[in-house]
């Protein structure tokens, strides 16, 4: 792991768990899988917060245990899991625009409690769905269950590994860890469960409420405390298959800026019909008829076969290879290369970084895999002065190197050719570890944003309370107007930039999180490539 | 020599390959490490705005205030102030004890990680009649009479929690410390009693393991 992975997830951590988390994360980060014993005394923590700590993070599934054979547990923390947090936001939108705000609320309420029953999810999530509908409007619980069956049927999210089954014999002392685990094939079973009811609103102000809600609470505790019909059926958000959505959206916006709209819906097309077919790791989709292609695209789009086949075939012959052709029964089978598409995306990337004219040196070069000082230039009709300026940047930079091809056995350097080159694996991995640090920069800049205006910020939250209160019990406008007034003029502008900078800081974060999600999934796949 | 006397600055291969040519200057050498903020040859590229954007950010800035107000976000114990303050005892500060706020799936954890619960406050009050194998102590002594005043007042019955509890072990008792505070009327805050128990090495550890 490098410095700045763990200081990212150090910081991660602290933001989203508190300090005692962070420490417990950082040592077993730092030191690698550790018993509890170890852990308290690397700390210094006293023993039941290393254990709170411990349960957080298994929880979320963010650490996992294992049990040695001499009896101790190890702990082992998941450092990349720990920096998907940064992702959450992602997942969550994802959701939404699929499957409307149920889908969003029950991601949601899965990422935030790392794993949830099926019932207490849909209970939950009908909840506060009730509370932004009008007055005396519920949420009913079929509406949620069925967005929640069309997640697990869509692979979005899975069950957890379960306890197993077999009862301890009394003799044998019990195991010191369960040994969870899970079939492939039952990860997407949805439990058959009669769950009705509608979502609850929160009263606040009601007296009688409140009685007769204790009076019912206590019987339905008394109701509750008997097993729920998926007692020890849990259930998490399958990061997986949104990252292979992220990448079928990547790939079709590649397409659409780099050819046009109708042949991204092809793509589209193709891969919303290999979704659930195609492995996470795979590098070509399923091979698909273009009847089967032609039968699914979307209703709006009637090009008929000829101009079908015509589109295909633009894409197969286009050298970026997204669609590649692997046979011709049924009309011709094509294939989307996963791989290639991810490619060309550290190109933009890097346009983004260094400028247009390197950003073409750059392409040239992963094309062209090696070429001479005097080529580059050629090539990319660049002046010779700004080439040279470029390619030396780009050299200490790391993100081309010099390969020397010697020319007689004793290298002599004026009879060697020296060629620039790209090694993509290295540039990638130097950039994702500039994304790393950019992130973690971003997220202490904005946490010393927020502690610098601390005090000013503790006074406006005051003051909207009183204000609040005010307006729930009717005062005057004169009177509101002089509590508005106990924050000046130029306090007020001081929240103002404050409040800009932490949404630019925050929408910085999200926006380098992409650029990480491409070039993790690009060094991903590659090294997966066999 | 190093460069002094004749061919001055020479390097071991042909400069030319690479692209440097005969009488180019080249950039001076540098002599300090480079500034902590080098200067932006070219603007950062726009953020993306637009609803997208709008959207996750505030979808962002919403989970963080989220996940401080869950029980997963351990905060660290108030530090001990040199003297009491009468205000102290009005602070609503979440009491840090050693219980855990949620009702975590214990079948899931390695048993070495089980501590008790604390039960969140949700209109039930009558905590438990505290079982006889456990030691006694004045926490115990005390609880004992409250839970005995109690008695007279709940109907409610605990059957199904005690026998819960009598699976946990002895060390799993509730303690409802902030229920004490606001029901007793004592000056007597029951969270400063400090028993001694958090005092000095834990239990759980060997003394007889060698420390690595």
């Amino acid at each position: 792991m490098t410095q700045a992975e763990l200081r990212l997830c150090s910081l991660l951590l602290q933001e989203h768990f508190g300090e005692i988390v962070e420490k417990v994360g950082n040592s077993l980060l730092r030191t690698g899988p550790r018993p509890l014993r170890l852990l308290v005394g690397d700390t210094g923590l006293l023993p039941d917060q290393v254990k709170k700590a411990l349960c957080v993070l298994i929880q979320h599934n963010l650490v996992r245990y294992e049990a040695q054979p001499r009896g101790s547990v190890e702990y082992e923390a998941r450092s990349e899991r720990i920096l998907r947090i940064l992702r959450y936001p992602r997942y969550i939108y994802t959701a939404k625009t699929l499957y409307g705000d149920p889908g969003e609320l029950l991601v949601e309420e899965l990422l935030l409690h790392g794993h949830l029953p099926m019932s207490c999810a849909i209970a939950r999530v009908a909840d506060r769905l009730t509370e932004t509908m009008e007055d005396g409007k519920t949420m009913d619980y079929m509406e949620v269950s069925s967005t929640f069956v069309r997640l697990a049927d869509t692979h979005f999210i899975q069950r957890c590994p379960m306890v197993p089954d077999s009862p301890q014999s009394a003799k044998a002392p019990p195991a010191p860890a369960p040994a969870l685990a899970i079939a492939e094939k039952d990860m997407y079973i949805v439990p058959r469960l009669n769950l009705v009811g509608k979502g609850k609103r929160r009263h606040s102000c009601d007296e009688e409420e409140e009685g007769e809600h204790k009076a019912k609470r206590q019987k339905q505790e008394g109701g509750s405390s008997e097993i729920p019909p998926d007692d020890g059926i849990y259930w998490q958000v399958n990061l997986e298959r949104f990252h292979q959505h992220f990448r079928d959206q990547a790939l079709v916006s590649a397409v659409a800026s780099r050819m046009d709209q109708t042949s991204s819906e092809v793509v589209r097309t193709m891969l919303r019909m290999s979704e659930v077919t195609t492995a996470s790791g795979a590098s070509h989709t399923q091979p698909l008829s273009s009847n089967e292609i032609f039968r699914s695209l979307p209703a709006g789009y009637n090009i008929g076969k000829q101009v079908l086949y015509q589109y295909l075939a633009l894409l197969a012959d286009d050298p970026l290879e997204f669609v590649g052709k692997s046979g011709d029964s049924g009309g011709g089978t094509y294939t989307v290369s996963i791989l290639w598409g991810e490619l060309s995306i550290p190109g933009q990337k890097h346009s983004q970084a260094f400028g247009s004219r390197c950003a073409r040196i750059f392409r040239l070069l992963l094309r062209k895999k090696h070429l001479e000082q005097k080529q580059v230039e050629d090539f990319a009709m660049i002046p010779a002065k700004e080439a040279k300026d470029m390619l030396y940047r780009m050299l200490s930079e790391n993100l081309v190197s010099l390969q020397e091809i010697p020319k007689t056995p004793d290298h002599a350097p004026s009879r060697t050719f020296y060629l620039y080159t790209v090694n993509v694996m290295a540039a990638a991995r130097m950039l994702l570890h500039r994304c790393y640090k950019s992130v973690a920069n971003l997220m202490e800049r904005r946490q010393h944003e927020m502690r610098e205006n601390k005090r000013l910020l503790e006074k406006s939250q005051r003051v909207e309370a009183i204000l609040a209160s005010m307006q729930a019990t009717g005062a005057e406008a004169a009177q509101l107007h002089e509590v508005e007034e106990m924050i000046t003029g130029p306090e007020r502008q001081q929240l103002e930039t404050l409040k800009r900078n932490v949404n630019k800081i925050d929408a910085s974060e999200n926006q380098v999180d992409e650029t990480i999600f491409v070039l993790e999934s690009f060094i991903e796949s590659t090294l997966r490539r066999p | 020599g190093r460069g002094r006397g004749r061919g001055r600055g020479q390097m071991t291969f042909n400069v030319e390959a690479v692209g440097i040519g005969k009488g180019d200057a080249l950039p001076p050498p540098t002599l300090q490490p480079s500034p902590l903020f080098p200067a932006l040859e070219r603007r950062a590229a726009p953020l993306p705005g637009g609803e997208e954007g709008e959207y996750m950010l505030a979808l962002k800035q919403e989970l963080r205030r989220a996940m401080r107000g869950l029980p997963y976000f351990i905060k660290p114990g108030a530090p001990r102030r040199d003297i009491e303050r009468y205000s102290d005892k009005y602070q609503l500060s979440s009491p840090v004890d050693s219980a855990i706020d949620w009702n975590p799936d214990w079948r899931r954890l390695p048993r070495e990680l089980k501590i008790r619960v604390r039960r969140l406050r949700k209109g039930r009050t009558a905590p438990l009649v505290p079982k006889q194998h456990v030691a006694l102590d004045k926490e115990e002594t005390i609880k004992k009479l409250e839970s005995l005043e109690k008695k007279e007042e709940e109907v409610t019955s605990e059957e199904e929690e005690e026998k819960e509890e009598e699976e946990e072990g002895k060390e799993e008792e509730e303690e409802e410390y902030d229920e004490e505070e606001h029901e007793e009327e004592t000056d007597y805050v029951l969270s400063y009693f400090d028993n001694g128990e958090s005092f000095g090495p834990d239990s759980d550890d060997n003394g007889d393991e060698a420390v690595y």
